[in-house]
């Protein structure tokens, strides 16, 4: 197997790297081999975090080149749109429909609206999906379950049995927060499918 | 079983079972995690010391004691402890001593970047690079082998993409039983460097190099790849996976023992490819120790000797340099127009923001300075600052700093500018963990030359910055224990500064009278500015709140500088859920309508 390149994006306070952590777990359960890197430099105050996961038989470098990624996940979607040149042709945008407005907007660098992202995205791949994050996080009553969300969003992609997402979640994830946080992951495994099952009646 | 592990708990896993006894460290990204990891396991000492030196002192003292120590720091901060690591690499030790530098290249969280590979031959002491988590876990008790066999410190050279980054570690062993009991053997000839017992160890410091150069020829984890003969690849640490990457036929040399290098075995790779081609980050390292040995070699002449090295970077010069083809993918055309960048910045409900706000507010005035609205500009002083959070101050709208270079030298620097006889104020700003660490000293050349300066020490309960770890001005232990504090009011009254205050760090009126006071009186002063990091201690908070009645949107408070307060589309003053609410008050204080309160109303 050719190895998988997953870029998750975010905020720091977000949950992006517990999500990459839980990616990179399965990935090893599955028998593959798999780096994890963070760019957080001081992200707990504010700041962009990316953090690369990649798997597949051998992995080498942890960090994924310009135009290599596969999956490009992003938890806000101004880092999906600074994230989006790391896109490979035709690698998959998954979006989370969170706006956090930086502080440092100005005339020369105006906060983009989603049609301005979708089109900086657009630039790179066809494939953008928008998750209705914050609709899900409301229906299962855990706004913090996103990055689960995400999770499962992705899992629909993937060749990772269900059972090891399952495991995985319930090592890392506190138990309070176990139950609510594998109904969020199901229901964001649930809207990749319909979303995607909309995408091909479209284009029947 | 199979593990995936960051190379900061790879280190500490690998060092808990080479049987480690004593662990000091000082925390500093990229290295933090590595004691906070050691601090997880039962049967062994661990400390966050007062700075690295102290901790590399603490560890080589446990080593003469005869048991396993190490002491683990970020690049910079094997700076501070320079001298200790000098010291011990020529007594040599009795148990196994390891020193782990992790450095930073590309400054993700440093004021510097530096090849602290160079401190290998610069103190004639044996190094180990791994090259991912799998490697560190078992350089760990091959760094100890070493040590003892050759009675030698052993430097563990890490980066942030080694210590950060999380791959698969095979745990195969437990915790060794430790083989020898404490003991301290005297013997002033080994431990006490008078020049006649120094210059006999001077000698058996050549030896053991000399031992050493013969060892690692055949040191199993230096590694032999063999591909295409056309190009042989030359690396360690995290730019050989970098290498793998992007030279997919060709030879590869892993080298973990980069000091001193297997010459031999360079010497035999080297005969048998075409071309010598050595990747590594940072200086040309490994490229001098291979020319060193006669052997033509390309390296820095396409590959950058600054900055983080990636994939990108080491494919680019290596198509440029003719060594790999071009290959066609997506263009890394950059998003434009550029999108609003989100740099770090003081949260909200920082104990930092007021003082730091206050500073150039003091009422003081350059001779040439131009009074712009909303903007304090320099305010007739200088302010030295120091490494922590607070220097994040630096950014608009705060802009509460004039110089950061390394630890404890606000307080140095403010004493030189005052004795340069500048017109302005002059204040240092420093932080409670780094005035331990190496501000007390400044503040005794303070009194000691009675030099009339103010240092304000921002005291926010912890170490913050690298994530909260306890410091001897907190009292709090490295296993998360209630110990013994050093009260730091004391501590300067003790070093005889009469002019001390300690205030509230949310009382904008108090912090400006008192600090505007010292500084006006022209003494050796202190001010302790006093509250807790909101991270550290979460108290749950209801937001501040806008009347909007009263709000005539003059933007005053956004002028302190806080993630929460933003303006909206329609230009309404809103405060987000990030504020901590009457724990701070700050940007209330500054409304001149007081329109900003605990409810709208």
């Amino acid at each position: 197997m050719k190895n998988v390149s997953v870029l998750m994006v975010g905020v720091g306070g977000q949950g992006v790297i517990l999500a990459s952590d839980i990616l990179a777990e399965v990935a090893m359960a599955s028998g593959y081999d798999v780096k994890k890197s963070d760019s957080i430099g001081m992200a707990q105050r504010g700041g962009s975090v990316a953090s690369n996961v990649r798997f597949g038989e051998k992995v080498f470098s942890p960090l994924i080149g310009t135009g290599e990624v596969d999956y490009l996940i992003g938890f806000e979607e101004l880092e999906s749109a600074r994230w989006s040149p790391y896109l490979k042709q035709n690698g998959i945008a998954i979006v989370a429909d969170v706006v956090l407005v930086p502080l440092t907007i100005s005339e020369k660098a105006p906060h983009p609206e989603w049609e301005r992202t979708k089109a900086i995205l657009g630039e790179y791949t066809k494939k953008v999906y928008l998750v209705p994050a914050s609709e899900i996080g409301a229906e299962i009553g855990n706004t913090r379950a996103l990055n689960v969300v995400l999770l499962g969003f992705i899992s629909h992609f993937l060749d990772i049995k269900q059972e090891t997402w399952r495991e995985t979640i319930k090592e890392k994830i506190p138990p309070l927060y176990v139950q609510s946080s594998i109904r969020a992951f199901k229901r964001g495994a649930l809207s990749a499918a319909k979303m995607i099952s909309t995408v091909k009646e479209a284009k029947k | 079983m199979k593990q995936l592990l960051s190379g900061n708990e790879a280190i500490a896993l690998g060092a808990y079972h080479a049987g480690v006894a004593v662990a000091a460290a000082y925390p500093g990204t990229p290295s933090t995690e590595i004691l906070e990891n050691l601090a997880r396991y039962e049967g062994i000492y661990v400390e966050w010391s007062t700075n690295e030196k102290v901790a590399l002192e603490v560890a080589m003292g446990a080593a003469y004691g005869g048991v396993r120590a190490m002491a683990s720091m970020k690049h910079v901060g094997l700076n501070v402890a320079a001298d200790a690591f000098f010291g011990v690499a020529v007594t040599g030790i009795n148990g196994g001593l390891v020193v782990v530098s992790a450095d930073d290249p590309g400054m993700h969280s440093s004021q510097g970047e530096q090849d602290n590979r160079r401190f290998a031959p610069f103190a004639k002491v044996p190094m180990l690079e791994p090259a991912d988590s799998e490697d560190a876990y078992k350089l760990m008790e091959w760094a100890y082998i070493m040590s003892e066999t050759f009675d030698t410190p052993v430097l563990l050279r890490s980066t942030t993409r080694i210590s950060h980054c999380k791959s698969i570690v095979d745990v195969n062993k437990e915790r060794r039983a430790s083989s020898s009991q404490p003991a301290f053997k005297h013997s002033p000839a080994k431990y006490v460097m008078i020049p006649a017992n120094a210059r006999v160890r001077r000698l058996a410091m050549e030896e053991r190099m000399g031992k050493l150069a013969a060892y690692v020829e055949h040191f199993p984890l230096n590694e032999i790849t063999w591909g295409s003969r056309k190009v042989g690849v030359i690396s360690s640490g995290i730019a050989y996976q970098y290498a793998r990457e992007v030279f997919e036929d060709a030879s590869f040399l892993k080298l973990v023992t980069t000091y001193p290098v297997p010459a031999e075995l360079i010497k035999s790779f080297a005969r048998e490819v075409e071309k010598v081609v050595v990747i590594e980050e940072l200086d040309p390292y490994l490229e001098e120790q291979v020319k060193l040995l006669g052997i033509d070699a390309w390296g820095k002449n396409f590959i950058p000797s600054y900055g983080e090295l990636n994939p990108d970077i080491v494919e680019a010069g290596a198509v440029k340099a003719g060594l790999i083809p071009s290959r066609e993918k997506q263009s890394s055309k950059p998003v434009s127009p550029p999108l609003p960048p989100r740099p770090p910045l003081l949260c909200a409900g920082c104990p930092h923001r007021a003082a730091e706000y206050t500073l150039r507010r003091l009422g003081f005035r350059s001779p040439d300075e131009k009074r712009v609205p909303n903007q304090a500009g320099t305010g007739g002083i200088v302010i030295t600052g120091d490494i922590g959070c607070y220097t994040l101050g630096v950014m608009p709208p705060l802009n509460a700093l004039d110089t950061t270079a390394c630890m404890g030298a606000s307080i140095g620097q403010a004493l030189g500018l005052k004795r340069a006889g500048i017109e302005e104020k002059i204040a240092a700003v420093i932080g409670d963990s780094t005035f331990m660490h190496s501000g007390i000293t400044g503040l005794v050349d303070m009194v000691y030359n009675q030099t009339g300066v103010t240092v304000v020490i921002l005291d926010n309960g912890t170490t913050a910055m690298t994530g909260h770890q306890g410091n001897p001005a907190s009292g709090i232990s490295a296993r998360g224990e209630k110990v013994v504090s050093v009260d730091l009011e004391s501590l300067v009254r003790g070093a005889g500064v009469k002019n001390v205050s300690v205030l509230n760090a949310f009382d904008l009126t108090a912090l400006k009278s008192t600090i505007k006071a010292a500084v006006e009186s022209g003494e050796p002063s202190v001010v302790i500015v006093r509250g807790d990091c909101p991270l550290n201690k979460r108290v749950a908070a209801k937001p501040l709140a806008v009347n909007k009645e009263l709000c005539n949107a003059c933007h005053i408070c956004l002028t302190v500088g806080c993630p929460a307060i933003s303006v909206s589309d329609e230009g309404d003053i809103v405060i987000s859920d990030l504020c901590v609410g009457s724990a701070c008050t700050i940007c209330a204080q500054v409304c001149p309508r007081k329109a900003i309160g605990e409810t709208a109303g």
